[in-house]
């Protein structure tokens, strides 16, 4: 085995690890902050009883996820009776898997340099540094909207193949709302491109290390403020959340495009709905909060700018990046939590006139702007 | 056919009106989640420092300490001053119960002659119980009450939701009693039948 390879598979472990934890831990973090939001306690039921005791682990009711879980995959499948079973069947994997898939070009740390931290492993890698993503792709990106459209697919074939008309409508609403918001959001990203001049995801996350005037980091979300709150809503628009759910509105559509689906593969929807806002999370960090970047943190440790100097050893300035990184994510998950449990859904026909006549011209004059001013800076 | 208005929409006099504050949507969203952040992080406050952020109780663990002095919870038998029930098995409350849940087994005692007659069985389904508070009303003896307090209600079996004589009981006021009794019983050794 080659250490590059070795380097990737444990980044492969590590991304899915992180992205499969998020989402059963979303689960729990939802229906906890939305108690606490309306005052309520959330659920606290459920409970692990270590064997041959009465000891009960109950841990704030941080097992309701695994219940559900386990109940999910022990219901049993029934199946409507389709003509398209192979889109049927396609239906949820293609939903779930570009969602995951997104992560694989997001940079999640800095450079790792794997003979500091294994001195017994030096030879074997020789002094070769990787950059903590699972793809350093020229194009992220770009990746990244393809990906994005691939799961517009999956929205698509899951409800045309159920045979059902609400599955049916569910499945035009997902359409044209995710190519709506798609076009928003790739609009809103072409003022970062303007500034930092590529669309390599950790080229972009490297460019905002520094600080701005002295004081203010340099994120992206400093220089278009407006592309980071136009990027936000289109993500949750995306993920077809409240106040964007329209896809799936419950009291119009029973579930929308996944009404015929059960146990698992309805599991599997809404896995990619939780591992979707962590994923949402982590494309904002990394274009407008500066990805794994603290202020004033280098490679070497802390340099401020009055002087001083914190000289930290290669592992800890990794774990600092790497924890760094997931608390960003972490924060932005929680916030979309926020919103989604405090704006009531849109009427079908206010989401369009949002998308098209109010948040797409914001950003196309976001993006002229931008363009003048990089144009006149340089 | 040419008489016929076009429909013209009723204007109310209070028609909500947006402005361009409200109609940029985002400052009333940010308005929005402030309220409601502001509660999420008082909340969490409260609940990081060891507090509820809320006013649930945690029931069964919990019970909350304001229910009504005349609230109809657990029924309990009271007792002679010697500890056996003051009930003399005359059936009134099994007779009234609507729900018809109280279960009552007379027997006799010869060596009681101003009590004679008393319960060896006395049970109550609370499965099927409605907390009327029928037999107490019905009761000649002030034999029966109900406390405030429903303790250990809930269960997961329905056999095991009959009340058994003993838990009826295990009440401890015994002195309060309504009818004063002659200390037929007193020092008698035998213990409560």
């Amino acid at each position: 085995m080659s250490p590059d390879f070795a380097i990737t598979l444990v980044y492969i472990g590590y991304a899915l690890a992180v992205l499969l934890t998020f989402g059963a831990v979303l689960t729990w973090v939802e229906r906890k902050q939305a108690a606490l939001m309306s005052d309520r306690i959330g659920a606290n039921r459920a409970y692990l009883r270590i064997p041959f005791t009465q000891v009960k682990l109950i841990w704030l009711g941080l097992f309701h996820g695994m219940a559900d879980g386990l109940k999910l995959l022990l219901k049993e499948d029934f199946k409507p009776v389709t003509y398209d079973k192979l889109g049927y069947a396609l239906g949820p994997w293609l939903a779930f898997t570009p969602v995951v898939l997104v992560f694989a070009v997001i940079p999640f740390g800095g450079t790792l340099n794997p003979g500091l931290l294994f001195p017994g492993l030096a030879d074997w890698f020789g002094g070769r540094t990787y950059p903590m993503q699972i793809a350093p792709l020229d194009a992220g990106l770009l990746v990244v909207f393809a990906f994005g459209g691939i799961a517009i697919i999956g929205a698509m074939l899951a409800g045309w193949s159920s045979s059902n008309k609400f599955s049916m409508l569910g499945a035009l609403r997902a359409g044209s709302q995710l190519i709506s918001y798609e076009l928003v959001m790739g609009l809103t990203i072409l003022g970062l491109i303007l500034i930092w001049g590529t669309v390599d995801l950790d080229a972009m996350v490297r460019q905002q290390s520094g600080t701005v005037l002295g004081f203010l980091p340099a994120w992206g979300i400093v220089y278009q403020p407006i592309a980071a709150i136009l990027f936000l809503t289109a993500g949750i628009a995306e993920n077809k959340r409240i106040p964007f759910d329209l896809p799936e509105a419950e009291s119009e559509l029973i579930s929308g495009y996944f009404t015929e689906y059960s146990a698992m593969k309805q599991g599997m929807f809404m896995l990619s709905e939780f591992i979707e806002i962590a994923v949402i999370g982590a494309l904002f960090t990394t274009l407008f909060l500066g990805g794994y970047n603290l202020p004033w943190l280098t490679d070497a440790g802390f340099v401020f700018p009055g002087g001083g100097t914190i000289e930290l050893g290669h592992g800890t300035v990794v774990a600092i990046q790497v924890v760094t990184f997931l608390a960003k994510v972490f924060l932005l998950c929680s916030f979309q939590i926020l919103i989604r449990w405090t704006l009531p859904r849109f009427r079908w026909d206010q989401l369009l006139s949002f998308a098209w006549k109010f948040l797409l011209p914001l950003s196309i004059a976001n993006l002229v702007v931008t363009a003048v001013a990089v144009w006149a800076l340089t | 056919m040419s008489s016929r208005k076009p429909y013209v929409r009723k204007r109310y006099w209070n028609e909500p009106e947006m402005g361009w504050y409200e109609r940029a949507y985002f400052f009333e969203v940010w308005r929005g989640v402030r309220i409601t952040g502001g509660v999420f992080l008082a909340n969490l406050w409260k609940f990081m420092t060891g507090r509820k952020g809320a006013l649930t109780a945690y029931y069964p663990e919990e019970t909350r300490a304001d229910y009504a002095a005349h609230n109809r919870g657990k029924h309990i038998l009271t007792q002679r001053p010697d500890g056996r029930p003051q009930c003399v098995a005359c059936n009134m409350c099994a007779t009234v119960c609507p729900a018809q849940v109280i279960e009552i087994d007379a027997a006799f005692d010869p060596d009681d002659p101003s009590h004679p007659k008393y319960p060896s069985r006395f049970e109550i389904d609370y499965s099927r119980c409605v907390f009327c508070g029928l037999c107490v009303e019905a009761c000649p003896e002030d034999a029966i009450r109900m406390v405030k307090e429903t303790p250990d209600l809930p269960g997961f079996d329905r056999d095991r939701m009959w009340l058994k004589q003993e838990e009826l009981l295990n009440w401890q006021p015994k002195q309060d009693v309504a009818k004063p009794y002659p200390d037929a019983g007193a020092g008698r050794t035998r213990g409560a039948p």
